[in-house]
């Protein structure tokens, strides 16, 4: 059962060679039996997901069946889910339960989706490796041959993909603000796609960098990826960045192959001191699209180099105004004070992590008086550049392939001196947020020490299609099959 | 004569402008569903968005943007096609979202002007530089335990527009008739109720002093002044203030001063120093307003009369003076009222009726021109009944005050007392003889010359007839028989 992909397990439940019941029961028996190593989910719902899956199976049987029917999925707990306590990764957050659920995980559930819990992530999705939680560190499922470190599964959506990886869940939603679904789907060996900015909405997300923050999928595979994206996405109203524009069968695009296409490979993506093995995969995944009738084309977007200094103006600058709403006033954790003044120190300092307060602190700077100009005013004219440098380049070709990450996962505790070490994981994926562009991370194949890297595909705005259509292509040149040693049904 | 405040070193001119704060009427929020109606129990008027709940998002409110666009029109300002709102960032346990929503860098009114009447009848021209939309914060209460504040969110989120004028006001009495006019055009529009005691419209005051021909010099701002006299008062105050600071050797340093009534003195609240800063940012939740020009022309053709173009026509149609005009323009339910008055009426007379008898009948019994104990209708009345001489002058004033006491129309209190005017020239006739037979001597005095005893036989004639009796006719019988 663990075997099959979401949408192999959506037909075997539609040919009734299974219940819901008891494909949810298998994936809560993975849960308790993994989590406590993997530390995948911060809230796991047993009780809540068997009431939900006995519903898919009403539905199920009366031919009602949504396209997630009984398909059970993690939920990272940036997503609010009406009376579920959703954290955000943070201590802040510990107490608070929403009354409301997020467009993203109502669309879910509207189709039929069962969730099993809250994924674990780094806190407010700020970090590259998961190791910023306050609900403990999430362990990749993966380990390098031979040796049992643990490593991490990459951040911020690191439980959501770890979950996913190791079989605690069909599927799972993840947000992606500068990598966050991207980079930890490439550490887990699976796939995670960032739609375009306003493809899904943002309504009940709680928000870390709002011209950035977008939520999409991880999943086993760029289909089953596509079928969740396909539930998760669409316009509301109640989200003023969220796009009026229809939402294509992603599935179907999967389909259509890559004859014709123009690959861009940017030229600026090629760092120093890069590993051989991610150069190398790199090639081999332009092979494999020359091979299946794409056209290879070098492109250039010249300000790349400026992408994680810009992000790291803006993303802060945004997070230091979105985080001030948690002031220990109306919910969320209190840490008592003798005045106004002391109750917001108090609470923000116990209820903030060290990376939390950094980033509020550096967006606090970099918007200050005096300083605006120097830093937030030159990052945004720079991010028009960044988005010049895409549009121009999408003028001759469809879409472009580049590495997900710097890097294979990195072993817990490592990179944790230096945050700018630390945020360079996120060099590839940072100026995709930037410019708003879809861009999918797929495995494609293994380093020297056996753990899995993924290639990014990055496309037009509103032209996931195309981006489906490449990553179907290298997932099926590539036939990735390696699986992580700690996963349910081994 | 231009206003200007004696101080021992010369004659100093007051340099004062204004930020007034005007809550939209609107039925929700400037970016929530949450009613905006005043004076609801505490928190009962508050959605997740407005209590800032993660993961909630603003939306804005199109209503509460029209308002801004007809209130720029109506101010005759530049209506901005493309304008944004930032977020003002601060912590205060009112402001749940940590920053308030603004239009700092780009307001969707820009430059108008507002015309203003003084008491000597000159007119000025007050510049507007700005009008922006921006959410209210919620209230702090203090005052309701010893140990504990309360925070009502109901106000937070509510929309406001921020009327920002030039520096363009130079005295006490204009900044009160500035603030009058800008009410009396936000009522008209209906995009303000301007109950300045509900604190539905509140002024910023900005005042520095100076010698003529001078340069600006540092300015402080009164911060939340909450009614018209009050800024009248502030200006005069704080002025003073300044020009003893100036004369005293001193600087006056640029800050946020508090104006308190009883005293009739301003204080500081915060130096410069202690100036928060806002960094303020592009609110990336939001998308920029982007107007179409077709809209705004809509709303244009769909605009109210407004004062200064109802004034106009008073005097133009009616044949008003202009001050007559502009007290009957006040507000506009006066205007309707005294419309439906003078239509079809002699108009002068109509206005006459209104801001004489007729204020003072209101003034008198605390009413309102809203819940006027006469209408228009039954005002209307009483002139179509001196007009067709069923009764004169001086017995309406009588069914006037009936009409105020009892709300009873003219015609059923003329019937009810028998008050019709007489006409009858046999009645009049004998009335007439009976007082110069009664009067023989005063008759023979008139005719020796004392032609003032004129007035004395009609007075007599009309008390004989409790004064019901026609004024012309009682003139013309006299004449007859005194000739």
């Amino acid at each position: 059962m663990f075997d099959l992909s979401l949408v192999a397990a959506r037909d075997a439940l539609a040919a009734k060679k299974f219940s819901a019941r008891e494909l949810t029961t298998a994936y809560l028996g993975a849960i308790e039996k993994l989590n406590p190593d993997i530390n995948a989910y911060i809230t796991t719902l047993p009780e809540a997901a068997l009431a939900q899956a006995d519903a898919a199976d009403i539905s199920l049987a009366k031919g009602e069946a949504g396209p997630l029917c009984g398909i059970p999925l993690a939920i990272k707990d940036l997503f609010c889910t009406k009376g579920v306590r959703t954290t955000a990764g943070s201590k802040i957050l510990s107490p608070f339960i929403p009354p409301y659920e997020s467009t993203v995980t109502a669309n879910l559930l509207r189709d039929g989706a069962i969730f099993l819990g809250k994924a674990n992530m780094d806190e407010f999705a700020m970090g590259s490796s998961n190791m910023t939680s306050a609900y403990g560190c999430v362990t990749n499922p993966w380990t390098r041959r031979g040796d049992n470190r643990p490593l991490v599964p990459g951040g911020s959506s690191g439980g959501s993909a770890a979950a996913v990886a190791a079989r605690m869940a069909l599927g799972a939603t993840a947000t992606d603000t500068g990598g966050s679904i991207r980079q930890p789907a490439a550490f887990c060996g699976i796939v995670g796609i960032k739609p375009t900015y306003g493809r899904c909405s943002r309504w009940g997300v709680v928000a870390f960098a709002s011209s950035l923050d977008q939520a999409g999928p991880v999943a086993r595979t760029v289909e089953d990826a596509a079928v969740l994206l396909g539930s998760m996405a669409g316009f509301d109203p109640k989200d003023s960045t969220s796009a009026d524009i229809a939402v294509p069968d992603f599935a179907a695009a999967c389909k259509r192959g890559v004859k014709g296409l123009r690959i861009g490979v940017p030229r600026e993506y090629r760092l120093d001191g890069m590993p051989p093995e991610i150069d190398a995969l790199w090639r081999q995944g332009l092979d494999w699209l020359r091979e299946a009738g794409a056209e290879i084309v070098d492109v250039s977007l010249p300000h790349t180099k400026y992408g994680l200094a810009t992000y790291y103006i803006v993303a802060p600058a945004e997070a230091s105004s979105n985080l001030a709403r948690y002031d220990g006033v109306r919910f969320g954790a209190r840490t008592p004070g003798r005045d106004l003044t002391e109750l917001y120190e108090n609470t923000r300092a116990d209820g903030f992590g060290a990376e939390v307060q950094r980033r509020i602190l550096i967006g606090t700077y970099v918007l200050s008086a005096g300083y605006y100009d120097a830093y937030y005013l030159r990052a945004q004219k720079v991010r028009a550049l960044m988005l010049r440098d895409f549009t121009e380049a999408f003028e001759t070709v469809d879409a472009l392939l580049t590495p997900a990450t710097p890097s294979a996962a990195f072993g817990q505790g490592e990179k944790m001196d230096d945050p700018i070490t630390m945020y360079l994981n996120d060099i590839f994926t940072v100026p995709v947020n930037m410019a708003g562009l879809p861009a999918m991370s797929v495995p494609a194949g293994l380093d020297a020490q056996g753990l899995p890297l993924g290639l990014q595909i990055i496309g037009r705005p509103f032209d996931e299609e195309t981006v489906f259509a490449v990553g179907a292509a290298i997932e099926r040149a590539a036939g990735f099959s390696t699986l992580p040693n700690l996963r349910a049904g081994a | 004569m231009a206003y200007t405040l004696e101080g021992s070193t010369g004659t100093w001119e007051i340099v004062c402008g204004l930020e007034v704060h005007a809550q939209v009427i609107s039925k929700s929020k400037l970016f929530s569903g949450a009613s905006a109606a005043y004076g609801a129990e505490p928190n009962t008027q508050v959605s997740f968005v407005d209590a800032a709940f993660p993961g909630m998002l603003p939306v804005i409110n199109r209503e509460c943007v029209a308002q801004a666009v007809r209130t720029g029109l109506g101010l005759n300002a530049e209506i901005n096609l493309w304008s944004r709102f930032d977020r003002k960032n601060y912590f205060y346990a009112d402001l749940p979202q940590g920053y308030q929503i603004s239009q700092f860098a780009h307001p969707v009114v820009g430059k108008g002007v507002v015309e203003v009447t003084l008491a000597d009848g000159s007119t000025k021209q007050i510049g507007v530089t700005r009008l922006h939309l921006e959410q209210d914060a919620g209230k702090s209460l203090h005052d309701q335990d010893p140990s504990r504040s309360f925070i009502d969110l109901n106000r937070s989120g509510v929309a406001l527009m921020e009327i920002v004028s030039e520096p363009d006001i130079r005295s006490p009495e204009e900044a009160g008739a500035y603030l009058t006019k800008l009410r009396q055009v936000l009522r008209y529009l209906g995009t303000c109720d301007g109950n300045m005691d509900e604190g539905s419209m509140r002024a910023d005051v900005n005042v520095s002093v100076r010698k003529a021909g001078e340069d600006f010099r540092t300015r402080c701002e009164i911060k939340n002044v909450n009614s018209i006299r009050f800024v009248m008062l502030a200006v005069e105050a704080e002025a003073k203030r300044q020009i003893g600071v100036w004369e005293d050797g001193g600087d006056v340093v640029q800050e946020t001063r508090l104006f308190d009534p009883t005293r009739n003195e301003t204080r500081s609240m915060r130096s410069k120093e202690d100036a928060h800063d806002y960094r303020y940012f592009p609110d990336p939740d939001l998308l920029p307003l982007v107007l179409e020009q077709a809209w705004v022309d809509e709303l244009k053709s769909r605009l109210p009369e407004l004062p200064d173009a109802k004034t106009a026509r008073f005097v133009r149609d009616y044949g008003l003076s202009a001050y007559d005009a502009r007290i009957l323009v006040m507000e506009q339910a006066t205007a309707d009222f005294y419309e439906t008055v003078a239509t079809g009426r002699d108009a002068k007379l109509a206005a006459n009726w209104m801001m004489g008898d007729f204020f003072a009948a209101l003034n008198r019994t605390g009413r309102t021109i809203e819940d006027s104990p006469v209408t228009a209708a039954n005002l209307a009345g009483l002139i179509d009944l001196i007009a067709d001489k069923t009764i004169n002058g001086r017995i309406a004033k009588e069914v006037f005050e009936a009409m105020v006491e009892t709300g009873q129309a003219a015609g059923v209190i003329v019937e009810a007392k028998g008050l019709r005017q007489v006409t009858d020239t046999g009645a009049i006739d004998a009335a007439v003889d009976a007082v110069l037979a009664a009067n023989a001597d005063k008759v023979a005095q008139y005719k020796a010359g004392a032609e003032k005893l004129f007035g004395f036989f009609v007075g007599q004639v009309m008390k004989a007839m409790a004064g019901k009796g026609n004024p012309a006719l009682v003139n013309e019988a006299l004449k007859a028989r005194l000739s």
